[in-house]
């Protein structure tokens, strides 16, 4: 098991590296003058002069790469080419909003997808496994964008409520920091929660047909516990590996629900670094998307390593 | 006579000597769900690429009737804060997100399926690898993230757009198409056409290519979903088509965000019709995965 999360961590190395060197040339082939471009059309040369010193654009490619490789090893990015801080620093304050909507996202998903999605498949062809298969297709289909904005609206139609704006930490207010996050991360959640309900009713009528439940529920054992020790253990590995792939989408909705629930996180943060071409901001976040995507990698991949000895003995 | 019968099972009937129109029929009757989905796709694009004949207005004119209006006879999606027929938007808007998510899945696709066949022909050399670790480079970024680095890069345009979702795509068209090209670079017949003298080339675009084709249109099929929500996202946060085109996703940001609790209709209907579109190609994608892959169809 040692060696097979060794491999993994070496893989997410070469991939963060990998990224680090295609955000380092991202801003090297911006058609025309990246500092022109950042400081606008009416900026004295001087200004640009200068900004093209700062980010080290004078120097050769490989001087520029080695220093922004260090920079990195370092944790220093440069400064933001609008609010003059460290781009590192503006990461600092805003990753625990991204972090928080992500992982109850995740746990919302996985909570709801997969017990609903084992119960439809125990009641098969029953109302209750059509209504699950119908709002799982649903859950997938609905872009996360209409949702948030169509949950907003009802909620503020029908129940005259609107969740509070802005994010306040969990340990100053941790009632209004669920009320902050409920339902952006419910919302963030659906695509994921179809996906897990709609694969772990197929892969659980597919083992509640095998021999080993037969067999357990031969030896006189209760449905319950059944389908809980035997069945849903094995029905869980495939909904690893899906979860593993939907990552990416439910870190890409981030930035989409960041920006309709005024979520002050790294999304939105990066949607304000496009608009302003800050470049040297959007570089750091594209590597921060980059490295929270391979460490959620990485854990799906342990999970799944400890769900299957298979997969760790390969 | 065993033998044939097993032969014209199957939903796609290959070996049988149907018409295509039979084989059509046969494969919806096996699939209902995938050919609803089938026929309203087929409707959208029609209703988008005839826009100039469909579209009751043109979807720039300002004032044709009165500003945030509610839907009516006249306008039945209503009018937006301009005083813009939304339906006629929504109906030129469809080309723009049809055409964006069509030409870039066979652009990120048809590339990716390249460099899955180079890489599965060229396996352990340096090529493979190469092609290897910029797959995993590639899938180590969130879709959304990578597409929103390329516009802001490049610049939002119809043309940046489409090559920012194509490159996205890429990755897992490589990783597909490279365990297929795999399996039939085993075949006799490989070993057969390289023994006649057949170059590199020619054994992968002649050879090993055409027997991709199930997976890749499997792949298509799947991606063209997200595509459509890929665009529709960059649309919404102002990186898709510029105004003052429509565009889906930009329907829902612009006045379709500041009028939602007074005037829901300018979210609503396109929110829906994308919904509608995303559902129907997952749907199909799904239905020709069943029918194209010999392993579900068992």
């Amino acid at each position: 098991m040692r060696q097979y999360v060794i491999r993994r961590l070496l893989w997410g190395l070469t991939a963060v590296f990998g990224v680090a060197t295609l955000v380092f040339l991202l801003i090297r082939v911006i058609p025309g003058d990246v500092a022109a471009l950042a400081l606008g059309d009416d900026a004295p040369p001087e200004a640009i002069a200068a900004l093209r010193e700062e980010l080290g654009l004078n120097k050769p490619i490989y001087e520029q790469y080695v220093s922004w490789m260090v920079g990195l090893a370092q944790g220093d990015l440069g400064l933001s080419l609008r609010k003059r801080e460290p781009v590192v620093q503006q990461l600092a304050d805003r990753w625990p909003v991204t972090f928080e909507l992500a992982l109850i996202s995740l746990v919302v998903a996985v909570a709801i997808g997969l017990p609903i999605g084992v119960l439809a498949a125990v009641k098969q062809d029953k109302p209750f496994d059509h209504v699950v298969r119908v709002l799982a297709i649903l859950g997938i289909g609905i872009p996360e964008f209409w949702l948030g904005t169509m949950s907003i609206v009802f909620l503020a139609l029908w129940f005259h409520y609107s969740p509070p704006l802005g994010f306040t930490e969990i340990t100053v207010d941790p009632l209004r920091n669920i009320q902050q996050f409920m339902l952006p991360a419910l919302v963030l959640a659906t695509h994921q929660l179809g996906g897990i309900a709609r694969l772990s009713r197929a892969t659980m009528l597919e083992v509640i047909r095998q021999d080993y439940v037969r067999t357990a529920r031969a030896k006189g054992l209760l449905e319950g516990r059944v389908i809980v020790q035997h069945a849903l253990k094995n029905a869980m590995i495939p909904v690893i590996t899906i979860l593993g792939l939907q990552l990416g989408r439910l870190l890409g909705g981030t930035v989409i629900i960041e920006n309709i629930f005024s979520l002050p996180g790294v999304g939105r943060l990066t949607a304000e670094a496009i608009f302003q071409r800050d470049y040297s901001q959007l570089q750091a976040n594209i590597l921060f998307f980059a490295f929270f995507f391979v460490l959620l990698n990485i854990f799906v991949d342990v999970m799944y390593g400890v769900m299957d000895p298979r997969i760790r003995f390969k | 006579m065993a033998q044939e019968q097993a032969l014209a099972i199957g939903p796609l009937g290959t070996a049988s000597h149907d018409s295509w129109v039979v084989r059509l029929r046969r494969t919806a009757a096996h699939k209902p769900v995938g050919a609803v989905a089938a026929i309203v796709l087929l409707f959208v694009a029609v209703v988008s690429a005839l826009a100039p004949i469909t579209a009751p207005y043109d979807p720039l004119e300002l004032a044709v009737g009165p500003s945030v209006g509610a839907p009516s006879m006249r306008h039945w999606f209503g009018t937006d804060e301009l005083g813009r027929d939304l339906l006629s938007r929504i109906i030129w808007g469809g080309q723009i997100s049809m055409t964006v998510s069509l030409v870039s899945v066979f652009i990120g696709k048809g590339i990716g399926a390249l460099l899955g066949i180079m890489s599965a022909f060229y396996q352990g050399t340096i090529i493979d690898k190469a092609i290897q670790w910029l797959t995993d480079v590639l899938l180590a970024l969130p879709v959304l993230v990578m597409a929103m680095a390329v516009v802001a890069v490049l610049g939002a345009s119809l043309i940046n757009v489409i090559g920012a979702i194509s490159f996205t795509l890429i990755p897992s068209g490589v990783r597909v198409i490279r365990s297929q090209a795999l399996s039939v670079m085993r075949n006799q017949y490989i070993d057969g056409a390289r023994a006649v003298g057949a170059g590199d080339w020619r054994l992968m675009l002649l050879h090993v290519m055409p027997n991709c084709f199930a997976p890749f249109i499997i792949i298509i099929s799947g991606s063209l979903g997200t595509a459509i929500l890929a665009e529709t996202s960059l649309s919404f946060l102002g990186l898709g088509v510029p105004p003052p085109f429509p565009t889906w996703g930009g329907m829902l940001s612009g006045g379709g965000r500041t009028y939602m609790t007074t005037a829901i209709w300018m979210a609503f209907a396109p929110g829906l019709v994308i919904t509608f579109v995303i559902l129907g190609f997952n749907v199909l994608g799904d239905a020709l995965r069943d029918t194209l892959d010999p392993r579900l169809r068992q």
